[in-house]
């Protein structure tokens, strides 16, 4: 299949970071080797899942060309966005590819009203030029977002909740009129009562709007609530990549089938049963030769700890394991 | 039996720079019991007073916070008494012996200079006499092995430790003179599922064992379906419903409580999910009356002036709904 009709393309990605200096250098592949689609002709939410530490966030950032990646493409809309050299292609990309971040505490420079923001983006980008047309832009890209200019107007970040805080950050990415949002955690920071409503109005962009959207969460039950695909990252690589109604609810990986079990169910009739394994020390599992999740593993097998496992196709999705490639 | 009794609790923060006066009423006349041998999680969303009222229950009070009136009282077995009115050198001897607290966050309480064998031997010595240092090891491994912990942490320094393994320590460190009462705040929240389940597992291992009281606070209502015998839900520096874990799960009653159940997605169903409608009170200034009316989807004009008082509606289950309350009584 060709990737031109792919909204993006991503393809052996790899960022390797050095740690340390002088004489110790050590390299941790903090994204090894990712490679992932999303979109084509429609769109579609797109869930990048893991534990903190599995590099997802430096996946998204790369994308976003906030880091340089080691090697590796990322092609949206056809072109390689990682050779763009033109000021005039950087801008094209940046409207296409929106960004909406964790935390929306920090997200707003607390001495800057909030609305400055958005009038800023929609000169910077030439969304409308000065004057009324600017008003009308704001006030139905907040309209999509379920607030009110009134509600937002000369407000300082402090002013507002949480909730409104995020849409607002939706709103401005959403001014552009990109066709990809990548939203890096959007609900971790948001109360419990109001998080369904941010995550909700992702899925009413993607709906309605046409909006694509790579949904990056350590939370498995928002994932499966939204998204149609999903890949579960481990220690910087993908283990599992598939539609969600299959990975989440029959997982292959034995790592997804440990991520769904200890997810707490808010039903106090199923309980965690066994106790668990946890992984002692974090780095050693990055410089694990072989399949990162070896030293965890119920079915671990010899070849496990010698050669990085290839991908298999199993039921619909792509699985990085040497048990399934057995069968 | 109860061995913390709150009465009556009303604690607000209090500051005044350059005169100008500004409260934030935290907590406003709060009651709670906790008994003994029992695991109490305490709910709510951010900024509804958790922290505040773990705080003040582990008699941690320190301006702004200021507690204007009520009464914590201990029952730890010789007497009540009341932790607010306690000078503070018997305080200090009730701490981590008898009652112990988690903060939150607590990942990094650690010394980042000292090996957490010295943190352990810090901790222990200010509170115990330990006649040989021999005697001290034994206790530490021993403890560490029941609680499954690898020994190799001792002579570890906490950024050589995993953000859960530096969890676990912690817990194991706050417990380890087996206090009788524990105040865990969010101790798993900034942590990933797995290892997550492995904090809380433990907790609860903890509990077990050493039959003691575990307060557990944290926004997470999953976690609370997993270990809490009995739930709390607080909003806006109240308790608004609290009944055992299977009755708030199946049969709450207060509006709120409702909502944030309802909330919860699962895996395996794609039912369309609402959240809590409105946004949260500021604590300076509370709605007047029931401090959930203006959100509630069956507010009445009573609603908005009478404040709902926390009432038993059978069986150990209390609401504060004016709605409620008239319908049964």
């Amino acid at each position: 299949m060709s990737n031109n009709n792919k909204l993006l393309a991503v393809e052996n990605l790899t960022k390797i970071f050095a740690i340390g200096g002088g004489f110790s250098r050590d390299k941790l592949v903090a994204v090894n080797r990712a490679c992932f689609e999303i979109g084509s002709a429609n769109s579609e939410i797109f869930t990048l899942a893991g534990e903190s530490g599995s590099g997802k966030t430096t996946l998204a950032r790369t994308i976003l060309g906030l880091i340089e990646p080691t090697y590796g493409s990322i092609i949206y809309k056809g072109k390689d966005v990682t050779k763009i050299k033109d000021k005039k292609e950087r801008m094209w990309f940046r409207k296409e590819v929106q960004p909406v971040f964790q935390n929306p505490f920090e997200t707003f420079n607390p001495l800057k009203k909030v609305d400055t923001y958005l009038y800023e983006t929609i000169l910077n980008y030439d969304v409308a030029n000065k004057g009324r047309d600017t008003e009308q832009v704001l006030k139905n890209i907040l309209n999509s977002v379920g607030l009110s200019l009134q509600e937002i107007e000369g407000r300082y970040p402090n002013e507002l909740s949480g909730g409104q805080l995020q849409r607002t950050s939706v709103a401005r990415a959403l001014i552009t009129n990109p066709s990809l949002l990548i939203a890096d955690e959007p609900v971790s920071m948001v109360d419990a009562s109001l998080r369904m409503s941010i995550v909700n109005l992702l899925k009413k962009l993607k709906e309605e709007y046409d909006v694509s959207v790579m949904y990056i969460t350590h939370d498995l039950d928002t994932a499966y609530y939204i998204s149609d695909r999903i890949a579960i990252m481990l220690r910087g690589i993908i283990v599992e990549m598939g539609p969600v109604e299959k990975v989440l609810v029959d997982p292959l990986h034995f790592y997804t089938k440990l991520l769904k079990e200890s997810v707490p169910e808010p039903d106090p009739d199923r309980k965690w049963k066994e106790e668990i394994k946890l992984s002692t020390f974090e780095a050693e599992e990055f410089a694990r030769v072989g399949c990162k999740f070896a030293g965890r593993c119920p079915s671990v097998m010899d070849v496990c700890g010698k050669q990085d496992p290839e991908d298999v196709l199993v039921d619909g999705r792509v699985i990085k394991c040497h048990f399934y490639k057995k069968k | 039996m109860a061995v913390v009794k709150v009465e009556k609790l009303k604690a607000y923060y209090v500051t005044g720079i350059y005169g100008v006066k500004r409260t934030i009423k935290a907590i406003e006349d709060l009651s709670l019991e906790i008994n003994k041998n029992e695991i109490l999680g305490i709910a709510g969303e951010s900024g509804c007073g958790k922290t505040t009222l773990t705080k003040v229950l582990f008699g941690m009070i320190k301006p702004p916070l200021t507690v204007l009136g009520g009464k914590v009282v201990y029952n730890l077995g010789d007497g009540n008494a009341d932790i607010l009115s306690m000078p503070s050198d018997q305080l200090t001897k009730l701490r981590w012996k008898e009652v112990s607290y988690i903060p939150q966050g607590s990942m990094s309480v650690l010394n980042p200079v000292r090996r957490i064998k010295k943190t352990f031997q810090d901790f222990i010595g200010t509170h115990r006499r330990m006649e040989k240092k021999e005697d001290f090891e034994i206790l530490v491994r021993n403890y560490l092995r029941d609680l499954g912990l690898p020994l190799g942490v001792l002579a570890s320094y906490p950024h050589q430790l995993s953000g859960g393994m530096r969890q676990r320590v912690t817990v194991a460190l706050a417990t380890i003179l087996k206090p009788r009462i524990i105040f865990a705040d969010e101790p798993s929240t900034a942590l990933d599922v797995v290892v997550q389940r492995g904090v809380i597992q433990l907790l609860k291992r903890i509990q077990k064992e050493q039959k003691s009281t575990l307060v557990l606070v944290t926004h997470d209502m999953a976690v609370h379906a997993n270990i809490a015998d009995r739930i709390a839900i607080m909003y806006a520096g109240k308790i608004i419903e609290e009944a055992k874990t299977s009755v708030i799960f199946k049969g709450s009653l207060h509006p709120y409580t409702k909502y944030l159940i309802d909330s919860l997605p699962r895996i395996g169903d794609k039912g369309y999910r609402v959240s809590v409608p409105g946004t949260p009170p500021q604590l300076s200034s509370p709605p007047k009356g029931c401090r959930f009316h203006p959100r509630c989807p069956n507010t009445r004009e009573m609603c908005k002036e009478k404040v709902p008082l926390l009432v038993d509606v059978g069986d150990g289950h209390k609401v504060a709904c004016s709605c409620i309350s008239d319908e049964k009584i």
